[in-house]
C-alpha cells in the first residue's frame, strides 16, 4: 500500500467510525433490525387496576426475560399494594417475589379499599429521560419506545433523577442505567411484551396505537383512561383504567 | 453481591413506602463536592472583579490570591464527575455526541470556556510583565518554566504592559457573566429536573449563585488570613474590614433569597410539602437546620453584624473573622448536601424517606472526597510558589 492508499483508507475508517458513533435513535433500530420498520408502530400498554391479583409473575417473568439483577432493588417492571384504611391513611408496599412477609397478604379490620397496582417505564412521549441524557444514550425510537444504548451511556445517572416514575436503576454489572424497553426485542419479532404475556388475568394490555382494531385500541375505547402524574406534562403511554388517586 | 448486602440494611431503615428502584442514592458524596467547589471558584472570581471593574482598591491585595484560588479549585471540578461515572471511560462522550437539550452536555463546553477564555487568559494577562522579570533573575527549572508560561513573550514596555491592564479588565468583564453562567448552570442542572420538588425550582440557579458568591469571598478571606502571616507579611485590616463587609452583604442577599424559597413553598403548600417538611424536620433536621441555617448563616451574621456595630479591637476582628468564614464554609457545604443529598432522600411517591449511608473507602467514598476537597490547596501552594501574588514590599507594609 502506498502512502496515498493509506491516506485514502485511513480517512475512510476515520469517517466511517465517527458516522458509526453519531448515528441517531432511528438509525440504531434500522441497523439491527433489518426487517422491522419502527415507523409503521406505535405502541402503548393498558393497564386495568380491577384485574390485577397482584402474583407478581409480570416481576418475575420481566427478570428471567431481560436479565435483570435478582435481587429485590433492580426492577424494570413491579407491582404495588395499595391498602386504604377507614381513617383514609395509605400503606404502600412493593410485591415481594419470595414473599416471605405474611403482613403483605393479612387484611385489616379497617380497610376500606386495597388493590394492586403494575408499574413499568410509562415509556413518555416527552420523557425527561430523553432531555437530561448528555450523550444521546437514551433516545426514542419511531415506534414510541425510550432505549437506552447500554454502549453509549456513561453512567452519569441523570436520567435516573430526572424520571418521575423511578423506573430507572443502575445496573450493577454494566454500570449503566437500564429501564423497561416495553421488551423491545421480542416487538420486532412481532411478539408481546413478556409481562403482558404471562399475566393469567389480562390485567396488562399492549398494541399499537396507530390500529383501532388493536387490543389496546379496544381497550382505551371502554375504560375510563388515566395515566400517572399527569400534571408533569410527560404523557405516558401506559394507561391506566380503574386506577384511584390515592395512587402516584 | 455486595451492594445487594448493603441495600438490604438500607431497606429495613425505609420509612415509608419508596419505589424499588430508590433504594440506591445515585449522586453520591462526589457530586455534593462538585457544586462546592465551582462555588467556590465562581466566588473568588467575583471578588476578583470587585477589584478590576468594580475598582474597590482596598481588595487589591486579594486580587491575585482570589484568581490563583479560582483557578486551583477550577482545575479540580471535573474530576469528582469524572470519578462518579458508572463508566468514566467513555466521558469523551460528551464533548462527541452531545446532547444539546441536556443541561449536562453543556457541562463541558461551559467549563472550558470559562478555563481558557477568561481564568487562564486573565491570570496570563496579569502576570505576563512579572513572569518575564522573574524569569530574567532567576535561574534553572524556574527560569525557564515562567518563561513558557509567559508563552515566550519579552515585551516590557510601558504600551504592552498598558495594553495587559486594559485585557484584564475586559477580560473581568467578560468574566463575571461567565461565573455566574459557571455556576448558575450547575444550580439549573439540579433546578431543571421537574420530577423531584425538591430541585425543581427557579430560584435554584440564583441560590446557587448567591451562596457561591458566599463560599468564594469567605475562602479567600481565610487563605489571605492563612498565608499572609506563614510568608511574614502583616494583614492589611482595610483590605479584611473590607472583603468582610462584601461577605456579610453577601450573605444578607444569600439568606434572603432562601428564605423567600422556604417561604414560598410553604405558603404554596404543593403535593409534596408533606414529605418536605418530614424530610426537613429528621434527616435533615442537623445539616439543614442546625448547620445550614444556624451555624452557617445566622451566627456569622450575627458577629459580622456585631463587628461592624460595637467595632472591636483589631486582633479581636481578625479571630471572630476567621470563624466566621470558616463557619461559612461549613454552612455553604452543607447547603450543597442539603440540595444534591436531601433531594433523594424521599421518594418521588412522595410517601417515604430513604437512607444515604456514606461509603468511607470506596471510589464514591469519604476519603475520595477528601482528597478531592484538598487537593485544590496542593494546587494552589505549586501556583503561589511559582506565581507569587504579593511583592516583599508589599507583605511588609501590610
Amino acid at each position: 500500500m502506498n502512502r496515498r492508499e493509506f491516506l485514502k483508507k485511513g480517512c475512510l475508517l476515520a469517517s466511517s467510525s465517527l458516522l458509526a458513533g453519531g448515528l441517531s435513535g432511528d438509525g440504531w433500530t434500522k441497523t439491527i433490525f433489518k426487517d422491522y420498520d419502527p415507523a409503521k408502530h406505535f405502541y402503548g400498554m393498558g393497564i386495568d387496576i380491577n384485574k390485577c391479583i397482584g402474583c407478581g409473575r409480570c416481576m418475575q417473568a420481566c427478570k428471567t426475560e431481560n436479565d435483570v439483577p435478582a435481587e429485590p432493588y433492580f426492577f424494570r417492571t413491579w407491582v404495588e399494594r395499595y391498602l386504604i384504611r377507614t381513617d383514609k391513611s395509605v400503606t404502600v408496599r412493593t410485591i415481594s417475589l419470595t414473599r416471605d412477609d405474611p403482613a403483605e397478604f393479612s387484611v385489616e379490620k379497617e380497610m376500606l379499599r386495597s388493590f394492586f397496582v403494575p408499574k413499568l417505564c410509562n415509556q413518555c412521549d416527552h420523557p425527561p429521560c430523553v432531555q437530561v441524557c448528555p450523550v444521546i444514550a437514551t433516545f426514542k425510537t419511531p415506534d414510541g419506545v425510550t432505549l437506552v444504548d447500554e454502549k453509549r451511556c456513561i453512567g452519569c445517572r441523570y436520567c435516573i433523577q430526572a424520571c418521575p416514575y423511578g423506573a430507572r436503576y443502575l445496573h450493577p454489572v454494566t454500570r449503566v442505567a437500564d429501564k423497561c424497553t416495553f421488551c423491545y426485542h421480542r416487538l420486532v419479532k412481532g411478539l408481546l411484551p413478556v409481562c403482558v404475556e404471562v399475566c393469567p388475568k389480562q390485567a396488562r394490555l399492549f398494541g399499537d396505537m396507530k390500529s383501532f382494531a388493536s387490543p389496546l385500541g379496544r381497550f382505551t375505547r371502554i375504560h375510563k383512561m388515566h395515566v400517572l402524574k399527569p400534571s408533569l406534562n410527560t404523557d405516558p403511554k401506559v394507561y391506566y383504567a380503574n386506577l384511584d388517586g390515592e395512587v402516584n | 453481591m455486595e451492594a445487594a448486602h448493603n441495600f438490604k440494611e438500607l431497606s429495613q431503615q425505609v420509612i415509608g413506602f419508596i419505589y424499588p428502584n430508590e433504594i440506591e442514592i445515585h449522586w453520591s458524596i462526589l457530586i455534593v463536592v462538585y457544586p462546592y467547589i465551582t462555588g467556590l471558584v465562581a466566588g473568588a472570581f467575583i471578588l476578583a472583579s470587585l477589584v478590576k471593574v468594580f475598582n474597590v482598591k482596598e481588595l487589591q491585595p486579594t486580587y491575585r490570591l482570589a484568581l490563583l484560588t479560582a483557578l486551583a479549585f477550577l482545575l479540580i471540578a471535573p474530576l469528582p464527575l469524572q470519578l462518579h461515572l458508572g463508566r468514566p471511560e467513555r466521558s469523551y462522550e460528551m464533548f462527541m455526541t452531545p446532547n444539546p437539550a441536556s443541561a449536562m452536555a453543556m457541562f463541558g463546553f461551559v467549563y472550558l470556556w470559562y478555563l481558557m477564555v477568561v481564568l487562564l487568559l486573565e491570570i496570563w494577562f496579569e502576570y505576563r510583565r512579572d513572569m518575564i522579570v522573574w524569569a530574567g533573575e532567576s535561574t534553572g527549572l524556574k527560569k525557564w518554566t515562567l518563561k513558557i508560561l509567559s508563552l515566550f513573550s519579552t515585551d516590557i514596555s510601558e504600551k504592552a504592559v498598558a495594553f495587559d491592564k486594559k485585557t484584564v479588565k475586559v477580560i473581568t468583564i467578560i468574566g463575571i457573566p461567565s461565573a455566574f453562567l459557571l455556576h448558575g448552570y450547575v444550580g439549573f442542572i439540579f433546578g431543571s429536573v421537574k420530577a423531584n420538588p425538591w430541585w425543581s425550582s427557579v430560584m435554584m440557579p440564583v441560590v446557587f449563585l448567591f451562596s457561591a458568591i458566599v463560599s468564594g469571598i469567605a475562602i479567600v478571606m481565610l487563605l489571605y488570613m492563612i498565608i499572609i502571616p506563614l510568608r511574614g507579611g502583616k494583614i492589611d485590616m482595610k483590605c479584611l474590614d473590607k472583603t468582610a463587609s462584601f461577605l456579610f452583604y453577601a450573605v444578607i442577599v444569600d439568606f434572603s433569597i432562601e428564605a423567600l424559597d422556604f417561604i414560598h413553598r410553604l405558603y404554596e403548600s404543593e403535593e409534596s410539602i408533606k414529605i418536605l417538611s418530614q424530610l426537613v424536620s429528621t434527616k435533615l433536621f442537623m445539616s439543614l437546620v442546625i448547620l445550614q441555617i444556624l451555624l452557617g448563616m445566622i451566627l456569622p451574621l450575627v458577629v459580622m453584624a456585631s463587628i461592624k456595630i460595637l467595632k472591636f479591637q483589631e486582633d479581636l476582628r481578625k479571630l471572630l473573622y476567621f470563624v466566621c468564614a470558616l463557619l461559612i464554609q461549613l454552612g455553604i457545604f452543607s447547603t450543597r448536601w442539603n440540595v444534591v443529598i436531601g433531594g433523594q432522600l424521599f421518594s418521588k411517591s412522595f410517601r417515604g424517606l430513604t437512607t444515604y449511608k456514606m461509603e468511607l473507602m470506596g471510589i464514591e467514598g469519604l476519603l475520595v472526597a477528601l482528597v478531592v476537597l484538598i487537593l485544590p490547596f496542593f494546587i494552589l501552594a505549586v501556583l503561589l510558589k511559582l506565581l507569587p501574588p504579593w511583592k516583599k514590599e508589599e507583605l511588609a507594609e501590610g
